[in-house]
């Protein structure tokens, strides 16, 4: 599995927003196995005062996708965006651009036009997107070789709320990097979205808010794996009948 | 003579367990008052380790729940319990809080308006934590000053520590390796024509809430946890996430004043946990977070047993004789 060039071998991508304390974020970080984290820049601490914590997050050793969640406009994207790159040194970028303070849906005329922006700019751009086909080409027109369509509302752990539109996308952008981001709540939810072809699963909440957060991550892990170990698999079709896994032809007929 | 830099919540909390135990102490200030440079005036002042668990180790209700107690002996504590309501479309919070803690009982409408008569039709569904309480912080801070200087405790204000102290409580100031500041903001409200009684809070996915009254119409609420290491006055959006949690909550609070707005960096290690550690010589006790008041008692216990080691009750009867 490849983003912009860079080789991953998990499919699991790990928002690092609350968790019970850093000691327990970087448990869960180690026990998903991830290989990516994001990291929300919130332009309180743009001016470097959230050190403390980014030190222990660059201590995990993950690669770190920055995120411009909570933007709400094009321009604060951008600067959000831009401060991230300082930062944290990468011209990786998880673009959210915010429609709606109350749904967190994407406002995908200003996504696509910030990432017009910064993929000018050079940002290697992971758009944070609805699973609109049209949205998903004029992102990829303006430079964008990833997208990341939401299963359901951020947050809402509601799993994947329009499968066939999922399935529509795998078909219509084989060839593009798919990440399900936004949504995902139980481990089903994300071997559901491996099993119609994703290619990874970006999660937050559902480790982060989880019993044992830990624990989740590893078993959203294991899912991951099994629902990508399935689609590679082939799935047999549903049908509407029984279908007798013996023959049945030349049985003993008891009357 | 045991030496302590620092005359906040900790320093103040560790004196008083070393007066206890017969010893002398000096408690140098920085500030001019108690807790003046201390960022527990701006905690809610809750005591309410079970709340906490839903976001904390299980070491916050093993240290915590005695707090309670050790407060009584210094400053009033009001043994109200905690309420904790949220709004009917983030019924899951209310859910996953009451999985997640132990301690309450569940209550509905009725139950949520015989507590808090104010909140009457507006939740229909609530935890209450009966064995919680609240004290007022600042309040608690001048009353335990005086009480370990009636113990003969001397707290030197306005002075610098030495280089060389037994025990530093100097939170953020502290040169302790993995120790971060944690952001946090409130505001103080005066509103006497709303009446509440104990500590709500108020459960939402972005922006939780908690409400401490501090008597007379005054109330105070906080609720955000930021990690970063600017202590600016409280931005725009954290205070109006915090005044529309507070109007959620009660729309009587609309004509609240504001009449103080705060931030404080709450010192914190990377399990949230506080720690004693000894570095160089000199014993720190560090890293309170978010739960000064609630785990200050214990972990001052804890410093005073490492100075001084526990003896008989006939030793120390016959030192504080001598």
């Amino acid at each position: 599995m490849q983003f912009y060039g860079i080789e991953t071998a998990s499919r699991l991508l790990l928002g690092t927003a609350q968790y019970p304390s850093p000691a327990v974020l970087t448990e869960a970080v180690k026990s998903s196995g991830t290989e990516i984290i994001t990291v929300s820049l919130r332009r309180e601490t743009a001016d470097g005062s959230g050190a403390g914590f980014w030190d222990s997050l660059r201590e995990t050793g993950r690669r770190i996708l920055p995120n411009t969640a909570g933007c709400h406009s094009v321009q604060e994207a951008v600067t959000t965006a831009q401060m991230a790159r300082e930062l944290f040194d990468t011209p990786w970028i998880k673009l959210e651009v915010i429609g709606h303070s109350d749904t967190l849906q994407p406002d995908v005329f200003g996504l696509v036009e910030a990432a017009r922006i910064l993929c000018e700019d050079g940002f290697q751009v992971f758009p944070y997107t609805t699973d609109d086909l049209v949205v998903g080409e004029k992102l990829l027109e303006a430079g964008c070789e990833v997208l990341m369509p939401w299963g359901a509302p951020i947050g809402s752990g509601q799993g994947l709320r329009n499968p066939d539109a999922l399935r529509a996308m795998r078909a219509h952008f084989p060839q593009v990097p798919l990440i399900v981001d936004a949504g995902i709540g139980r481990p089903s939810d994300a071997a559901q979205a491996m099993e119609l072809g994703m290619d990874a699963v970006l999660l937050n909440t559902a480790v982060a808010k989880a019993g044992n957060p830990a624990g989740m991550a590893r078993a959203m892990a294991m899912a991951i794996e099994a629902g990508r170990a399935g689609f590679e698999a082939g799935p047999m079709e549903r049908r509407d009948m029984a279908v007798p896994s013996t023959p049945v032809l030349g049985m003993a007929e008891f009357a | 003579m045991i030496t302590i830099a620092g005359a906040g919540l900790a320093g103040l909390a560790c004196a008083y367990e070393l007066a206890q135990r017969g010893a002398a102490v000096t408690v140098y200030e920085r500030g001019e008052t108690p807790g003046d440079s201390s960022v527990a005036r701006f905690a809610g002042g809750m005591l309410a380790p079970w709340c906490e668990r839903e976001s904390a180790e299980a070491e916050v209700i093993t240290l915590g729940s005695r707090a309670s107690d050790w407060w009584a002996k210094v400053t009033p504590v009001h043994r109200r319990g905690t309420l904790v309501v949220a709004p009917a479309r983030d019924r899951a919070e209310l859910t996953r809080f009451a999985r997640r803690t132990s301690g309450h009982r569940s209550v509905d409408g009725a139950g949520v308006s015989d507590l808090e008569p104010a909140l009457s039709g507006r939740f229909a569904q609530g935890l209450f934590f009966a064995d919680e309480a609240h004290l007022d912080p600042r309040r608690a801070l001048r009353d335990l000053a005086t009480r370990v200087q009636e113990m003969g405790v001397e707290i030197r204000y306005g002075m610098p520590a030495p280089a060389r102290v037994t025990l530093d409580c100097t939170g953020m100031a502290a040169p302790l390796p993995g120790l971060r500041p944690v952001r946090g903001e409130m505001a103080i409200l005066h509103c006497p024509e709303v009446d509440i009684s104990r500590t709500l809070r108020l459960l939402h996915p972005r922006m939780p809430l908690y409400l401490v009254p501090r008597g007379d119409g005054y109330f105070m609420i906080g609720g955000t946890m930021i990690e970063s290491s600017s202590d600016r006055p409280v931005t725009l959006r954290s205070l109006s996430e915090l005044l529309n949690a507070a109007y959620a909550l009660h729309p009587g609070l609309a004509e609240a004043s504001v009449v103080e707005t705060g931030a404080g960096l709450r010192p914190a290690f990377a399990d949230n946990l506080p720690r004693l550690c000894e570095q160089d010589g000199t014993l720190y006790l560090n890293g309170l977070y978010r739960h000064g008041f609630l785990l200050a008692p214990a972990m001052a216990q804890q410093a005073a047993g490492r100075l001084i080691p526990e003896t008989s009750d006939e030793d120390h009867r016959e030192r504080q004789t001598a």
